[in-house]
Formats: structure tokens, C-alpha cells, sequence
């Protein structure tokens, strides 16, 4: 089950879940927000022998968690390797179906895209990762439903997707199977502290007493963790998917390209995002509404582009979801220094497909201080340490009118 | 670090085009109410638009968008220009509309209302979004009237998911607009006045009707109608209720009553209720109500918009009709077995429903097995849109048509609540399923080509770590940068 492309593991999942087992126990763990990131660092955590909260303002997976492309090859990551080991075995480790696939093909329709591509297959290459190289008759042989219109492509024999809500749910119930406790309904209103360490939580559903706390709140990290004294830069932004009626089954799912990205689910049905995101304000109970715009049409060509024997496929379904970015774009996963009992993961754009390797970090950090596997130095919060206070303006990222449910 | 000075050109900015033409009046849905609004707004000497989806194609009525056809027209339907046609001619309206300026475009369904308010800012106006066969645009307005009607309730029992099991909107589309109907004998699911109506057109129509059921005691509707009913000998089968329809090839052939009966039809019509077609306001994010009385979700206030005829609820007559369809689904989820097919289109089974469990394509370990609404609950209210995600009830193309409603009535039971203490499965753009090459929007402004990134444009972030904030990152930045405005 391990990829061709990657490195080969010098350990099996297995083992890890192995070695971790017990190192945590008696220690108790609140999470705060039952995103992706929060459940799976829950799902390590309680692997590990802790005892964990999960507290959520609404349901799991509700927000980003459950609304994203599915896509998982971020190679540019330091978790990346890690994720690939990973993701093959969730299911069997989870008890839960994730829908998760391997590979992914990246197809051009303009030269331009295609001179992309190409450079992105040799900074793969590069750092050891195989992508090859495809023609436009090559592309047509294995996506049935491109066109004459592709001119090549790249294929990643690494990466993959897998059902964003059916993975949170995955985590979710894998998490209470262990012991875990998930309250959901429940937002966070505040925290208790005593020397220099996080000694409770407050939600609405009561008083939390923790040894450790994980803040995994998307866009609302940075008003909670405001109330602990600690700056954490985030603009948050409205991103928009659109899904088709099945199409015939392709032998790879994980086809995008054409500024696209997405995938074909295993139930047949093209779910593709991209183009233009809309900077808003972020407000401390959630979004007030995640609605999609007109853009629908745009992310329709571009699809019927992709793939033209498709072009006469319905489209059932428009949908939005919010994500936050830091100033470079990258995630934070990060200790704080104080309270020093706190972890941050805000994951940005990535934080989907990283997931089984993300709550492996954060667990590491939260039990041990130092993460196992990969450097995560260039992912601290502090390298946001004095920057301005107009970072958002510097960037054009600040919301275009005032939201009119200010 | 990168800093694009104070602009972000991947950001939606005034990307979203302004509206192809714009009207002092937007009216959607050309029945009784549509029309009248029409033609008043057109007597004020406003500018006019109605548009209405009628005739439907014939691949959409396959597929029980916007009613619930049941495979029951004739191939008649499958003419588009004979459909225009008679649609045309059924509604003497529509010319009077036409003659006193209004335009009027039929085949033309509206999709979407897009205006500024929570979560987004970002477009140069309210807009309405239409397409016909040929492509789709979007309109602007300064005053909206929605007169969308209603459509069919549908409560599933074993057999129902075969040709043959329709709505009665459907039914008097066909009948009455279409002259498609391709029935002969009839059996009639429900005794109030949408079910007597039903009964009484069909009669009219030279459709033989073989009855009435009802699960109540009495003929639920106006006396008068229920009259009308008896008086053309047609029976009412009361405390009874469809067990099973049982059919061949071209689907049903007869009726088994939980009484034993066994009634030769060729097709059944639920008539158990109509559900005001809220989709567009949904949609939309505008406010709705739950009013028993009216038909179940309702539109609430909504600024810039107004609801006109059966979308607004249907006339009060005292009656419940959300009291009502639920000892329906209360009976008729006895009727079922667990096998019985909840969602049509992705083939989900009451059983699959309650035990929340994924499609057949996919494995179920113990682990999953173990999982059910039960368990589910415990960890909060039910949600549809939750429960549409792990079993795909709802997902498919007829986008839950056939199945929301029945699905919110077993959660609702599941949960030991009323009908309103589940959520609403949420509507959302397009509401009628419409190709790729329709929506597309292949008039882009260059605007929007320039700006296109997959993701958000930011540079930084796709940068290999090990190249962070060394020589290689500046290069890979300008590079990947470079190929946007893909
Ligand atoms: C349209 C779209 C497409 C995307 N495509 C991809 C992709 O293909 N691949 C990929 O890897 N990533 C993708 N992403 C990004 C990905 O979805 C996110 O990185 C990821 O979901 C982040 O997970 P999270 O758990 O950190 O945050 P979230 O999913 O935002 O979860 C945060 C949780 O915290 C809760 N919360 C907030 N405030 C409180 C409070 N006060 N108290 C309690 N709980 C609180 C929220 O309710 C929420 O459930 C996409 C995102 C979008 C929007
Ligand atoms: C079987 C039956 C028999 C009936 N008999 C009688 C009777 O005898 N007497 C009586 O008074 N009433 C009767 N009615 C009720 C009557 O038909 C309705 O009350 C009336 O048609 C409601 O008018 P309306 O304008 O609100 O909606 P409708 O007449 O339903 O018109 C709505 C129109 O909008 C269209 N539409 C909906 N959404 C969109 C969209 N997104 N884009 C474009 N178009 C859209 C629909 O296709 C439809 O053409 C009967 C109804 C039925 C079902």
C-alpha cells in the first residue's frame, strides 16, 4: 500500500500506534474545535492513552473540514511524508470508511498551465517525489473524459484524496470508540489559567479541566487565543465547489488541472473548486452564512473545459466553506511559550489532506514538546513576531465591504 | 515575505459580472399568482420579466425535476417545440401578459438569487440566475417576485421507487398543462382537498380513478369536493394505506391495501400533501417559517423579495398538513420493511438511513456497523445535511426532491421530536440540475481570466519547506507565481 513516488517508511503505522500507546495516559486533553485538526490530533492523543475533550461550537466537520476539495499531496510540506505513510492505513486504524485513493493526475488545456505543470513536476522530482510526465494522447488514455483540448499533463504517482466528511465523521467516531468525549453545540467562551498553564475551559457545556489544551478553531484561533494574550495573525476568506450528477467511473479519481482543483468521488460525481476567494471578517460565533456566488458559472466552464465529454453533465450542487490563511499562507503548528500548556494548528489551504499527519505533530508537541518525525521550526508562530498591525491591508486581504451582518 | 501592495488579484474583487439586462420586475413562476403579478407590475408601466420552466425537458421529468412524474408522460413530452407549444396555449394568460409588455420567457427556469449580505460582498448587484436549453445568464432587479407554486410531497412505501408511484402536481401538470398524461387508472394516496382535486380532474380527464385511500377515518378534505368524489362512485378505502405496489417492466401494475385489497392500477398518486417550492429563497439564504397550516417551511420576511400564491403556503384552511403527513410517514414506515428504498437516486434504504451507513461501494467494518441514528443522536440533534453526508440520502440528482421531506419526518421521528425540531436540509444553487455547458459562464470577463488561481494565489505557500528562506524560495515563488492567470 505504499506509493512507488515516495521514500519508503522506515516504520509501519502500526508500530507508531505501538509505541505511542500509554505515553499520554492519566494526561487529560481539551481540543477546542472538532474540525479535521482537532479530531485528529484528538484520535492520537487518545491513541496515546489521554484522556480528550473535543469541544465544537456546532457539528463536526461543519466548517472547512467537511466543505473542501479532499485533495492530499501537498509535497510542499513538511508533514507531507508523513501523510503519505499514513493515509493508505486509516481506514483499517480509524474502523471507518475515509473514501481514501492514491495518486492524482494534473491535466492542461493552455500552454501556459502546461508550462506550470511542468515546473511543478520537476520541483517534485527534485525533492525525490516521482511525477511523470504525460502527453495529450497519453492524458486521453487514462481520463476517459478529457478532451482534444488537453495538450499533456503530469502524473503524481504520489498524493491522492479521500471524502472530507465521510473522514471526519471517520475521526470522529474513532476518537469515541477510544474514549474520547465530542461536545458538540458547545463554543468555547473562555479559559481558566494559573500559573502560566491553561487549567480549564469554559463552553456552554460547562467547566473543563484540562493538562493540556489544543486551540483547532479555524478562523476563530486568533479571538481565542486573543483571550490568552497571544497574537495569532489570520484573514479568513470564502472558497467555492461545485459537484455534477455521477459520471462514468475514471480509472484515476484524482483528476484536476485547468485551475481546478478536485476529484471524482467513488460514487462518480466531479466535485471541483478554484479561482477566485472573497476576504471577510471574522466573527467570534462562526460564520453567519457560507454562501456561493455566481462564481458557480465560472467553476462550470472551467470544468466543462477540463473534461468536455462531461460538459453535458448536470451540475446538482453549489457550496462555500471558509478558510483562514496566516500571512505566508503556511500553517501554524506550534507550543506556546505561555500558557505553555497550549498547542495552536491553524492549517490553512492544506489542512484536509494533511490530517493524519498533522495530528500526529500536534500530539507530539502536546506530549513530548518536540515533534517525532519532521521539523516544524519554519511553522511557529513566531515568525509572525512584530509584524504590523496592517498586515491584512499590506496584502489587499481585508474583507472588500463590511459584512452586512457586522 | 510577500506583499503585493495593498492589492490581492486573485480575490474576487469586482470579478462577478454585472447583469445582462435589468427589469423593474423579475417574476418567477407563471401559474394564477405569477401571472397576476406580472400583469400588474406591467399595468404600472414597469418593466417586466416572467420567466417560468414549463415545458420541462423530458430528461429532467425523467429524473422528477421539478415534480414527481414517476415516469407517467407520454412521449408526447420528449417534442419541445409540441410542449411549447400546448404549454402556451393552456394558460390564455400567458398572451395577455405578453400583450400588455411583459416579456415573457418560458423553458426558462430560474436557479439561483444572488445578492450581497452575510458572507458575501462581493456582487455588483442583485441578481437572478436563469438558464433554457441553450445557456444561462443572470438578470438584475429591483423588485423580485417569486410565484413558484408547490411541489409533491412524497412519503415512500415499499414499491414506490418504480415507474408508476407519482405527485398529484405532477399528475395536473400532465393533465391539465401538458395533455401528457400517460395513465389510465388511477389510485389516489390521501383524502384532502389536493387528493379530491386530483380525483375530480383526472375524472374529467377521462382517467379512470379507482379510489381514494386514507389512513384516517374519515375524507380528510372539503365536504363539498368529498361530495363531488362520492357522487362520481368513486370509493374511499379509509384506515387503509398502500402496503406494496407491486409492478412489472413498465412499472405498476396494482395495489396491495394494508386491508388485503388488491386494486388493478397503472399508476398511484401521493397526495398527501404539497410542499411550498421555498428552494430559491433557501437557496438564497433568506428567512423561512414552519407553518403546519400552510404546508410546512414557508418564506419569512425577506427584504427586496416578495411571495406570491402557493410558495407563500397554501390558503389556511385550519387544516395541519404537517400533523397530517406525519402519521402518514408513521404508517407507512410500519408498512415498510428495512429494505424499502428511502432515496431514489442513490439507492438508499430505510435501513442504511437509520443506521447511518455508507453506500454499498464502500466496506462496513464492525466498528461502522455498530454506528446508527441512535448513536448518532446522542452526540446532538440530528441534522439532515449531516445524515445526508453519510448515507448520501439526498445527494443525487433529483437534489432530495423525492426523499427531504421523508427524511426530516424520520429524523424528526427517530429523534422523538416534532416535525421542527430538525433542521431543514438546506437548499442550495443551482435548484434545477442544469448541464456544465448551460451554466458555464462562456462569456468570462477577461477580469476573471486574469485573476484565476486554483487556489488562492499566494506564492509562499506552495514553496518546498526545505526551500523556505533560502535562494530556491524566491525562484520557485516568481515561477509559480508566473503561471497564474491560468
Ligand atoms: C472550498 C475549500 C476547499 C478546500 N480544499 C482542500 C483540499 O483539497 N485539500 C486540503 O487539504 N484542504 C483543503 N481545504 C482546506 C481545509 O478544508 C482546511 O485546511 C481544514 O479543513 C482545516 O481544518 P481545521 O480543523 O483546522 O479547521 P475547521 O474545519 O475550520 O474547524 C474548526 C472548528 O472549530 C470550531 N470552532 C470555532 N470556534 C469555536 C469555539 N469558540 N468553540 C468551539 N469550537 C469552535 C468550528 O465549528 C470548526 O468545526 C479547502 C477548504 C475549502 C474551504
Ligand atoms: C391536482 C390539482 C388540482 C387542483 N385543482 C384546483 C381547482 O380545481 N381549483 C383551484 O382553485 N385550485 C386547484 N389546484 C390548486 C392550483 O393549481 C394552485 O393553487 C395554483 O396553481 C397555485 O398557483 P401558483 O401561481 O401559486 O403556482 P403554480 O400554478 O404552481 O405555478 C408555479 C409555476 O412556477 C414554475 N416554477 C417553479 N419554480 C420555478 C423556477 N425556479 N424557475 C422557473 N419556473 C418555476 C412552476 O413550474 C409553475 O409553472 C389544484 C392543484 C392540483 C395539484
Amino acid at each position: 500500500m505504499t506509493y512507488v513516488g515516495m521514500p519508503t517508511p522506515s516504520e509501519t503505522p502500526q508500530e507508531t500506534m505501538a509505541k505511542i500507546a500509554g505515553t499520554a495516559a492519566k494526561m487529560k486533553v481539551v481540543i477546542v474545535g472538532g474540525g479535521v485538526s482537532g479530531l485528529s490530533a484528538g484520535w492520537w492523543l487518545a491513541r496515546s492513552g489521554a484522556s480528550v475533550t473535543v469541544l465544537d461550537k456546532g457539528i463536526v466537520g461543519w466548517e472547512a473540514s467537511g466543505r473542501n476539495g479532499g485533495g492530499a499531496s501537498h509535497y510542499q510540506s513538511p508533514l507531507f511524508e508523513e501523510e503519505q505513510r499514513m493515509w493508505p492505513h486509516m481506514d483499517a486504524l480509524l474502523g471507518y470508511p475515509t473514501e481514501h485513493q492514491q495518486e492524482r493526475l494534473v491535466i492542461a488545456v493552455t500552454p501556459k498551465q502546461l508550462n506550470q505543470y511542468h515546473y511543478l513536476a520537476k520541483m517534485n522530482n527534485d525533492m525525490g517525489y516521482r511525477v511523470d510526465l504525460l502527453t495529450g494522447d497519453q492524458v486521453r488514455a487514462m481520463v476517459p473524459l478529457a478532451g482534444d483540448n488537453c495538450l499533456g499533463g503530469m502524473h503524481y504517482r504520489f498524493g491522492g484524496h479521500a471524502n472530507p466528511q465521510r473522514s471526519v465523521q471517520a475521526y470522529a467516531w474513532a476518537l469515541q470508540d477510544l474514549g474520547g468525549r465530542i461536545y458538540q453545540h458547545s463554543p468555547v467562551t473562555g479559559f481558566e489559567t494559573e500559573g502560566g498553564k491553561v487549567v480549564a475551559v469554559h463552553a456552554t457545556s460547562g467547566r473543563h479541566e484540562c493538562d493540556a489544551v489544543v486551540v483547532a478553531a479555524g478562523p476563530q484561533i486568533q479571538a481565542l487565543m486573543a483571550k490568552l494574550g497571544v497574537e495569532v495573525p489570520l484573514a479568513a476568506a470564502r472558497a467555492e465547489m461545485i459537484v455534477t450528477e455521477p459520471a462514468p467511473m475514471m480509472p484515476i479519481g484524482g483528476v484536476d488541472g485547468n485551475g481546478l482543483y478536485g476529484r471524482q468521488t467513488l460514487r462518480g460525481n466531479l466535485a471541483y473548486g478554484g479561482g477566485p476567494h472573497e476576504w471577510l471578517e471574522t466573527f467570534e460565533a462562526g460564520p453567519p452564512a457560507r454562501p456561493s456566488s455566481p462564481l458557480t458559472r465560472n467553476l462550470a466552464r472551467r470544468v466543462a473545459e477540463l473534461f468536455p465529454k462531461a460538459a453535458h453533465l448536470n451540475v446538482i450542487r453549489s457550496w462555500a466553506g471558509i478558510v483562514e490563511n496566516t500571512p505566508d499562507g503556511r500553517p501554524i503548528i506550534d507550543r506556546m511559550k505561555a500558557p505553555e500548556n497550549v498547542t495552536v494548528i491553524t492549517m490553512s489551504g492544506v489542512g484536509f489532506g494533511l490530517s493524519p499527519a498533522s495530528g500526529h505533530a500536534v500530539r507530539d508537541l502536546v506530549v513530548d514538546g518536540q515533534c517525532s518525525f519532521t521539523d516544524l521550526a519554519k511553522l511557529s508562530l513566531s515568525r509572525f513576531d512584530g509584524i504590523g498591525a496592517d498586515w491584512r491591508e499590506q496584502r489587499g486581504w481585508q474583507p472588500q465591504k463590511a459584512d452586512l451582518a457586522a | 515575505m510577500h506583499v503585493n501592495n495593498g492589492t490581492d488579484p486573485h480575490a474576487i474583487g469586482t470579478k462577478l459580472p454585472a447583469p445582462e439586462a435589468r427589469y423593474d420586475v423579475v417574476v418567477v413562476g407563471a401559474g394564477p399568482a405569477g401571472l397576476a403579478a406580472a400583469l400588474a407590475g406591467a399595468g404600472e408601466g414597469k418593466s417586466v420579466l416572467l420567466v417560468d420552466e414549463n415545458p420541462i425537458p423530458g430528461a429532467a421529468m425523467g429524473n422528477d425535476v421539478p415534480l414527481l412524474f414517476g415516469g407517467r408522460m407520454t412521449t408526447a413530452t420528449q417534442n419541445a417545440e409540441r410542449m411549447l407549444e400546448t404549454v402556451f396555449m393552456s394558460e390564455p394568460m400567458l398572451e395577455a401578459a405578453m400583450e400588455a409588455g411583459v416579456e415573457v420567457l418560458l423553458g426558462t427556469s430560474a436557479w439561483g438569487v444572488y445578492r450581497n449580505g452575510p458572507g458575501v460582498t462581493g456582487l455588483p448587484e442583485s441578481v437572478v440566475a436563469l438558464a433554457d436549453k441553450d445557456r444561462g445568464w443572470i438578470v438584475g432587479y429591483n423588485q423580485l417576485i417569486l410565484a413558484t407554486g408547490a411541489r409533491d410531497l412524497a412519503i415512500g412505501f415499499p414499491g414506490w421507487n418504480q415507474p408508476g408511484v407519482m405527485g398529484a402536481a405532477a399528475l395536473e401538470r400532465l393533465l391539465a398543462h401538458y395533455e401528457a398524461f400517460a395513465g389510465k387508472r388511477v389510485l389516489i394516496v390521501g383524502s384532502h382537498d389536493l387528493a379530491l382535486n386530483a380525483a375530480l380532474l383526472a375524472r374529467e380527464k377521462g382517467v379512470e380513478v379507482a379510489g381514494l385511500v386514507e389512513v384516517r377515518s374519515a375524507p380528510q378534505g372539503d365536504a363539498a369536493l368529498a361530495d363531488a368524489v362520492r357522487a362520481a362512485q368513486i370509493p374511499f378505502y379509509l384506515e387503509d394505506a398502500p402496503a406494496e405496489a407491486i409492478g412489472g417492466i413498465d412499472g405498476v401494475e396494482r395495489v396491495r391495501l394494508l386491508s388485503g385489497a388488491v386494486i388493478d392500477v397503472d399508476t398511484v398518486v401521493l397526495a398527501i400533501g404539497l410542499v411550498p417550492s421555498i428552494e430559491l429563497i433557501d437557496a438564497m439564504g433568506g428567512k423561512r417559517v414552519l407553518d403546519g397550516a400552510r404546508g410546512g417551511y414557508i418564506p419569512g420576511e425577506n427584504a427586496g423579495v416578495t411571495c406570491v400564491g402557493d410558495c407563500a403556503g397554501l390558503a389556511d384552511t385550519g387544516f395541519d398538513h404537517v400533523e397530517y403527513r406525519m402519521e402518514w410517514a408513521r404508517e407507512l414506515g410500519k408498512l415498510s420493511a428495512p429494505d424499502t428504498i428511502v432515496c431514489q437516486c442513490e439507492e438508499v434504504t430505510r435501513a442504511d438511513l437509520l443506521g447511518v451507513q455508507p453506500p454499498r461501494y464502500l466496506e462496513r467494518p464492525a466498528p461502522m456497523q455498530a454506528r446508527s441514528l441512535n448513536t448518532l443522536i446522542q452526540d446532538g440533534p440530528p441534522n439532515p445535511d449531516q445524515i445526508k453526508r453519510l448515507t448520501r440520502a439526498g445527494m443525487g440528482v433529483c437534489q432530495g426532491r423525492r426523499c427531504r421531506d421523508q427524511v426530516a419526518m424520520m429524523l424528526a421521528m427517530a429523534a422523538d421530536g416534532p416535525f421542527g425540531s430538525v433542521p431543514l436540509a438546506t437548499h442550495r444553487a443551482p435548484v434545477r440540475p442544469l448541464p456544465l455547458r448551460i451554466l458555464a459562464d462562456w462569456e468570462e470577463s477577461e477580469d476573471m481570466r486574469a485573476g484565476w488561481d486554483v487556489w488562492f494565489g499566494i506564492p509562499t505557500q506552495w514553496v518546498p519547506y526545505r526551500d523556505i528562506d533560502t535562494p530556491r524560495e524566491r525562484e520557485h515563488q516568481e515561477a509559480i507565481a508566473e503561471g497564474w492567470s491560468l
